[in-house]
């Protein structure tokens, strides 16, 4: 087990390593340095200038040498100037160069400066990321337990009328990215122009003008309430709802089509013992592993979804950092996006094993 | 002229009918669930001797549901024959208005429906499609839009780009005194454009790209995953590891790295291109090579062919440099299509690997190993034929999946022109004035799910009756 | 409560009257079973004979009242204990269901729950139906596991079903099914999956737990030989129809419907001879339910039929006087001379035997795998084939017997060179292809070394046409000059496997399970075959469609003076057709020599418990029961030593004591030939008894 788990571990740095080195190739393009050589610079500076601020800011030599830097395995850049004073990445110019650390990248714990938020990356994405959490934690108890009812309802009798009608939700909700979903939501329970707001306003239930549902999800930043959280988080959810329910129920029609199935059945053993006793466990590894894949397209619902909402967390930086071209603070989410992902897959693996006493017992 | 109503004259009766209907929906559906919470849901079984027992109350029920959810579709269906027989949109009202419009699709879905059923035994899995309820529907609702696209020109009652001034942000059916057709039937956008008409054309911009982009992305999956799923090993280890390095990339990463215009100065998308539209000739090629090479003659023939064609197709796509100058690309369709392509593919290798692994271990594929057939054709001839049901399932699923995606793009303004009809750029123009004036994000949004959902429920369709086999 | 406080034990355990069962699609109704009766009385076994799809599992799951959503009874009643199962309630077929019926199933495996400890699923049964604390039920499952004959129960009780072999599984089954003391016990094939060896084990134990529980049984198998094992009565199905029934040794030795009696006619029973005795097999097939017949089902197929009169009616059971509840569903029974020999058995020539074609010497294969399930780990080698010397003749037939693990599949892969072998050489026609893959092997090798694979439903690829299978063999064994020539010889060969042209154009789905096997031997001929590898051709399919494709397979050998390496693990198959035969075990050639001498004393003690453990549908013969402790060791972990040390019976004989468990025994080679891997003296195997005696009749 514990070589199982060190094996994984190594293809999972092998990845991150290799993740992480094609983003940093590709955010580093020579466009893109040159676009922050002008806006960091002067829009007007001529092609020479841009060469000669790329080159003098540690932009230049090859890619593999700054992907050391930037890790911290290889020691930072300095230059000279005419002036004699010596900046590089690891200090500001004033400093004493020799006092400074010679190496300061990501495992020095310095993940760079955010053009964008004109403040260390570190402290920009950190506030960002808890308030992420908080959307995922919600999404995920959502989530999670509607879909496995769901998936198991709908599986437990295949074809019944329950089967056909929640495998319709299903299908319907799978049918709907977060883009969709949330305008529907917004137009149906948060505008007062149509949906139910108009309708509740003429009965005096809420005020005129006013929405059911808010649609922007700027202010659960501080205060997170039922009313301005609901919809982001059930924009999340829908989608990931009719995917998990559908493979759990596949999961849930294969196992009650099994032999065991059919002998605990024919042991006398009541139809509700069977489904909770004989099937769930077996069913329930398989979409197990899903919601764990899931993160990855978690990650998309969540940079939709804060997009849609104006809601300022992990996904809103990452549009940011992106349409702004600040490429340290995009890096960083990037790290932190793949991080995640890998680690949720090492999850799936680990408790994929430890829930099918099949692999885990031989 | 006048702001046209939903429903036109025929809704004064049909609209209330349709409201009876849909509270009865509701009711039911309410207590159909509080039966079979209260275990008061017996199935009713004949008994032995022939008698049957009495409805249980959870049946009662169900056919309640049953009657209220046809007795709506009724109401809805009548909605849209009454408009379309009535003489002007201000008595057909928005929806007969649209329904008019429609009348090429009709008349296209008429007939393929007819002749399908009229041959579906003759017609292999496609014709086993039109006995499943679920799949009928997903087929007529992909044929919908697949029609909608090809008879866009015909369908569209505006110019989807122009502007007509007093139609900003204006809800649907809303007089349009300057234009020829004289309304905006779906309503003015944020620069005043025809809502319906954009979202026609943008059927048409999402069907160019996402069949093809996923046609790629299996050239490329089925390519790499049948010698990885056979040979397995290091072959096997090496490709996985690549396919794995892209799927945990999250898409939207993925494409803000990979779909800019800074990408496209650097040349990336066409060198992406060169390699990812190399595949489908490979694939031919071997292909007709693994089984025509006992008859040299014949192989030459088809792969000549191939090649040729393909190498032209391949040098305008992925270069622009066709001779001719027939195939060539836009740089930024190119760089979305490139990047969809790349997005899709390893999931497909996934699925081709398994399937190779375990139709690998038949004895026809020994047989074939016995009587010395090189690795590509059992791949190809023996492996991949066998393959193809659940590919086919896979197909469609994907073609909605990339729908969404290039949705995705569209959202966040990457790779489209700006002024583009598809979806996701009118779903992301509309959103910003979301909670005041919902329309011009709304029926984008719509049109994009019944695709999908159509995609799916034929999929769907298709893996129940390919199972039955 | 139960039926039991008012039934009167001399009444039948279970009355079935003139049961009829469909299947309903969509569109059709199927009939599945029709006017079925049967009687099984306390501690009586009833045996269920027929071929698959004969409706004799329906049964079966009727009674159990497990028809699935399309299954439904159309007539007819089941008694049990007096009380009709049929008219029962969901909540009174639970109280019936494990407690008073319990059944066994054919695949072990797929019984068992996965993620369900065995105790626990043991200790379910009298928790469930006597409320018996968790405590007493585990402690009960103890027993009765040992009850089982399964060692280390405590262990046992706490694995996963997983942990355990094959027999140890069906084992755990019958444990199962015994927790609740049941009086009708249901088994449905329940040794089809495990091998002979272990088979006899079982049967040995579900006949000892009959009589000492005085459970009545439902026996359903395939194989005659081993329902007259284990059952006092029997009932032959076909297509849906119980044909006969009566006590088993009359239905065996006075059958009185043609069915049954083509049936034995058949099977290889010892005495039958492929060129003077050979099989009759049954003519056409299995009508499929849409397309039964009018009047008797088996009309068709019958050398007695009569036009006008079998194909007129509905053939009620007749009542054969004479006999303990003897009946035949047949017309004509009492007319027929049922002691007249078979008409149509021609004597067949001897093939001569010529040169020497194919040549192992020494051969060895290892494999190396990883050990542990998580990767990593020690490397583990695998000795699939160790030391095998051998050599075929031109028209020779060579049986390769073994059960699972024995290495007869690898030792067919390296003669085909899908594998290369690891040491020694295989000589071909004097050419080593011992280390030559199959990629680099010329087409004429390629084509005149040929596969009959086992799986008839896996041997045709099923999205290409029959003839365009054996066309693409023909393509590239580079034979003909134009497609209209390969198309021609392709007609000829289906001709060859006597099939109709029109095949040629069918896709495999079309074609029975028979049919396809003909198509895998008309492929397998394409190239001029000379030696063809059949790795049990036959066994997966009905008796009566074997006789049949063996017939054919012998026919072709002795046109085409090919070799044919016949893999098999059934010895009556072997011993019918084979000239030479081959025993592996392990890895291991224990014993070779002709068939006679295989066949009769001495024997390796592997070979005796092997021939002892095949069941002979034959009243006359009386076997010597040799039933071996445990199961096959797993190849990935021999025994040191002899490889067969671990179960044999004559270990205790061997001089000096412990020899077998520390070396590996030399080949003894007896008189005529025949080689014997083993330490036991010369004296001592000679001492040894002939395991099958036929009475004189």
């Amino acid at each position: 087990m514990g070589l199982f788990v060190l094996r994984r571990l190594g293809v999972m740095l092998l990845t991150a390593l290799a993740l992480t080195f094609v983003v940093f190739y590709l955010t580093n393009l020579q466009p893109n340095l040159e676009k922050l050589a002008r806006t960091e610079g002067s829009v007007r500076m001529t092609d020479q200038a841009v060469q000669d601020w790329i080159a003098q800011n540690g932009h230049s030599g090859s890619v593999f040498a700054r992907y050391g830097q930037w890790l911290g395995i290889v020691p930072g850049w300095t230059y000279t100037d005419e002036k004699g004073q010596t900046r590089g990445r690891c200090f500001e110019i004033g400093q004493d160069a020799a006092s400074a650390p010679s190496h300061c990248g990501l495992l020095q714990g310095n993940w760079g400066f955010s053009t964008f938020f004109k403040k260390p990356v570190a402290e920009s994405l950190v506030g960002k990321l808890a308030a992420t959490g908080w959307l995922m934690l919600a999404v995920m108890l959502v989530m999670v337990p509607s879909s496995l009812l769901l998936g198991v309802l709908s599986g437990m009798r295949e074809g019944s009328a329950t089967d056909r009608t929640l495998s319709t939700f299903s299908i319907a909700s799978t049918a709907t990215p977060e883009y969709v979903s949330g305008v529907i939501l917004v137009a149906l329970l948060a505008t007062a122009a149509t949906g139910i707001s108009p309708i509740l306003a003429e009965y005096g239930l809420i005020e005129p003008k006013k929405t059911l549902f808010l649609a922007s999800a700027t202010s659960a930043m501080d205060d997170i309430t039922f009313w301005n959280f609901s919809l982001p988080v059930l924009t999340i959810a829908l989608y990931g709802i009719g995917y998990i329910a559908r493979m759990t129920r596949a999961s849930m029609t294969e196992v009650m089509t099994q032999q065991y199935i059919r002998t605990a059945r024919l042991k006398g053993v009541p139809f509700r013992t069977v489904v909770m006793r004989h099937a769930l466990r077996n069913a329930l590894i398989a979409p197990f592993t899903v919601i764990m894949l899931q993160f990855p397209w978690l990650l998309n619902g969540v940079v939709i979804v804060e997009s849609l909402f104006n809601y300022k967390g992990f996904g809103w930086t990452l549009v940011q950092a992106a349409s702004n071209n600040d490429i340290p603070l995009l890096l960083a989410c990037s790290v932190v996006a793949v991080v995640v992902v890998l680690l949720t897959q090492l999850i799936s693996d680990i408790g994929y094993v430890f829930l099918n006493p099949r692999i885990r017992l031989t | 002229m006048d702001t046209l109503t939903w429903t036109g004259t025929a809704g004064r009766v049909l609209l209330p009918a349709l409201q009876v209907a849909s509270i009865a929906l509701a009711v039911a559906l309410v207590a159909k669930l509080l039966f079979v919470l209260a275990r008061l849901d017996g199935p009713r079984l004949p008994g032995p001797d022939g008698t049957t027992t009495a409805r249980s109350p959870g049946d009662l029920a169900s056919l309640a549901i049953r009657y209220s959810f046809f007795a709506a579709l009724a109401a809805i269906f009548f909605m849209l024959v009454a408009g379309a027989v009535m003489p002007s949109p201000v008595g057909a009202g928005i929806l007969g208005a649209m329904a008019i419009r429609f009348w090429p699709v009709w008349l296209a879905l008429s007939v393929t429906f007819v002749v399908s059923v009229r041959f579906r035994r003759k017609l292999g899995l496609y014709g086993k499609l039109f006995d499943s309820t679920v799949g009928m529907i997903g087929f007529a609702i992909v044929m919908f839009w697949v029609f909608t696209a090809i008879f866009a020109d015909v369908i569209i009652t505006h110019d989807p780009f122009i502007q007509l001034s007093g139609l900003k942000n204006k809800p649907p059916g809303i007089a349009a005194p300057d234009s020829p057709y004289g309304w905006y039937l779906l309503g003015g956008d944020l620069l005043a454009r025809d809502v319906f008409s954009r979202m026609v054309m943008g059927a048409r911009e999402v069907l160019k790209i996402a069949p093809a982009a996923t046609m790629f992305a299996f050239m490329v999956g089925i390519t790499l995953g049948l010698p990885a799923g056979y040979f397995g090993g290091r072959l096997d280890a090496f490709i996985s590891f690549l396919a794995n390095l892209v799927l945990a990339f999250p898409v939207i990463l993925l494409f803000y790295l990979l779909v800019t215009p800074e990408i496209r100065v650097t040349g990336i998308p066409v060198v992406l291109a060169a390699l990812l539209f190399i595949f489908p000739i490979v694939f031919l090629t071997v292909l007709w090579n693994s089984r025509f090479h006992t008859d040299p003659m014949k192989r030459n023939r088809y792969v000549g062919v191939t090649l040729v064609l393909g190498l032209w197709a391949y040098s305008g796509l992925a270069f622009n440099m066709d001779p001719l100058g027939i195939w060539s690309m836009q740089p930024n369709m190119l760089n979305v299509f490139v990047s969809v392509v790349f997005v899709n593919s390893p999931g497909v290798f996934r699925i081709v690997r398994g399937l190779a692994m375990d139709i690998k271990t038949r004895d026809y594929v020994a047989a074939g190993q016995t009587r010395g057939e090189s690795p590509w054709y059992i791949m190809l001839w023996e492996i991949l034929p066998n393959a193809r049901g659940p590919l086919i399932v896979d197909f469609c699923l994907r073609i909605g999946y990339t729908t969404i995606l290039l949705g995705t793009l569209g959202f966040f303004g990457l790779g489209v022109s700006p002024d583009s009809p598809d979806w996701g750029s009118t779903i992301d123009d509309g959103r910003k004035l979301l909670n005041l004036f919902p329309h011009p994000a709304l029926a984008p949004a719509l049109a994009l799910m019944s695709l999908v959902l159509g995609l799916n429920l034929l999929a769907d369709g298709l893996r129940e009756e390919s199972l039955k086999d | 409560m139960t039926a039991s406080d008012t039934w009167d034990p001399s009444q039948p355990i279970l009355e079935i009257e003139n049961l009829s069962i469909s299947f309903f699609t969509r569109l059709h109704e199927i009939p599945a079973v029709m006017d079925f009766s049967c009687t099984v009385m306390p501690g009586e076994a009833m045996g269920l004979v027929g071929e698959s799809g004969c409706g004799k599992s329906t049964v079966a799951l009727a009674v159990m009242r497990e028809l699935g959503k399309t299954g439904r009874i159309v007539s007819g009643s089941m008694k049990f204990k007096g009380r009709d199962l049929a008219l029962m309630n969901n909540e009174e077929l639970r109280h019936i269901r494990g407690s008073e019926i319990a059944m066994i199933y054919q695949e072990p495996m797929a019984s068992l729950n996965p993620a369900m400890k065995v105790g626990a699923q043991l200790a379910e049964v009298p928790m469930l139906h006597s409320g018996m604390s968790k405590a007493d039920a585990w402690a009960l499952a103890r027993q009765i596991v040992a009850d089982v004959r399964l060692p280390d129960p405590d262990r046992i009780i706490n694995a996963y079903p997983h942990q355990l072999s094959g027999g140890q599984q069906q084992r755990i089954v019958i444990a199962m099914a015994l927790m609740a003391k049941p009086a009708l016990l249901i088994l449905d094939e329940p040794t089809t999956a495990l091998d002979v060896t272990v088979e006899a084990g079982i049967v040995d134990l579900v006949k000892e737990l009959g009589r000492k529980y005085g459970t009545s049984m439902l026996f359903i198998s395939h194989n005659l030989g081993l329902v007259m094992d284990v059952c006092g009565r029997i009932c032959v199905m076909y297509s849906g129809e119980a044909v006969e029934t009566g006590s088993v040794t009359e239905v065996f030795d006075k059958m009185r419907h043609p069915y049954t009696q083509a049936l034995f006619r058949s099977i290889p029973l010892p005495g039958a001879d492929k060129n003077a005795r050979p099989l009759i097999s049954i003519p056409g097939n299995f009508p499929l339910p849409h397309e039964r017949p009018r009047g008797c089902n088996f009309g068709p197929r019958c050398d007695y039929f009569e036009k006008g009169r079998c194909d007129e009616t509905d053939v009620p059971m007749a009542h054969v006087p004479g006999g303990d509840r003897h009946d035949s569903r047949c017309l004509r029974w009492s007319e027929i001379d049922w002691a007249a020999p078979p008409a149509k058995r021609e004597v067949k020539q001897k093939a001569r035997i010529g040169e020497v074609v194919l040549k192992m010497d020494d051969l060895r294969k290892y494999y190396s795998v990883s050990g542990g399930a998580f990767g990593g780990g020690t490397k583990k080698v695998v000795k699939a084939n160790e030391t095998l010397s051998f050599e075929a003749r031109e028209g020779e037939t060579l049986a390769i017997v073994g059960e699972s693990g024995c290495g007869k599949s690898t030792f067919a892969k390296v003669l085909m060179g899908l594998e290369t072998a690891t040491s020694g050489s295989i000589m071909l026609f004097d050419e080593n292809v011992q280390s030559t893959p199959i990629q680099k092997r010329n087409t004429d090798t390629v084509s005149q070394v040929q596969m009959v694979f086992q799986n008839p439903f896996d041997t045709l690829n099923p999205s290409m046409t029959v003839g365009r299978q054996i066309i693409r063999a023909l393509e590239v064994f580079r034979f003909g000059a134009s497609d209209a020539d390969r198309r021609k010889r392709m007609l000829e060969l289906l001709d060859l496997v006597k099939l109709p042209r029109a095949f040629a154009e069918r896709m495999p789905r079309q074609l029975s399970g028979g049919q396809k096997q003909r198509v895998g031997i008309a492929r397998a001929f394409a190239g001029g075959a000379k030696v063809v590898v059949a790795d049990e051709p036959v066994s997966a399919l009905d008796v009566s469609v074997q006789a049949a494709v063996t017939d054919l397979l012998m026919d072709i050998q002795r046109e085409n003076k090919t070799t044919l390496l016949f893999i098999s693990h059934d010895l009556s198959i072997v011993r019918y057709l084979s000239d030479r035969v081959m025993v592996m075990y392990l890895g291991h050639v224990v014993e070779m020599g002709t068939t006679d001498q295989v066949f009769a004393p001495p024997y390796h003690p592997y070979t005796e418990a092997l021939l002892s453990a095949v069941p002979i549908a034959d009243t006359r013969v009386e076997r010597k029961r040799i039933v071996l402790e445990g199961d096959i060791p797993s190849a990935m972990n021999p025994p040191p030593g002899c490889p067969f040390q671990t179960r044999c019976h004559w270990k205790s004989r061997v001089t000096p004591a412990g020899l077998c468990d520390r070396e590996v025994p030399p080949v003894q080679m007896l008189e005529g030939g025949h080689q014997i891997k083993c330490h036991l003296s010369r004296e001592v195997l000679a001492t040894m008894e002939p395991v099958i005696k036929i009475a004189a009749e």
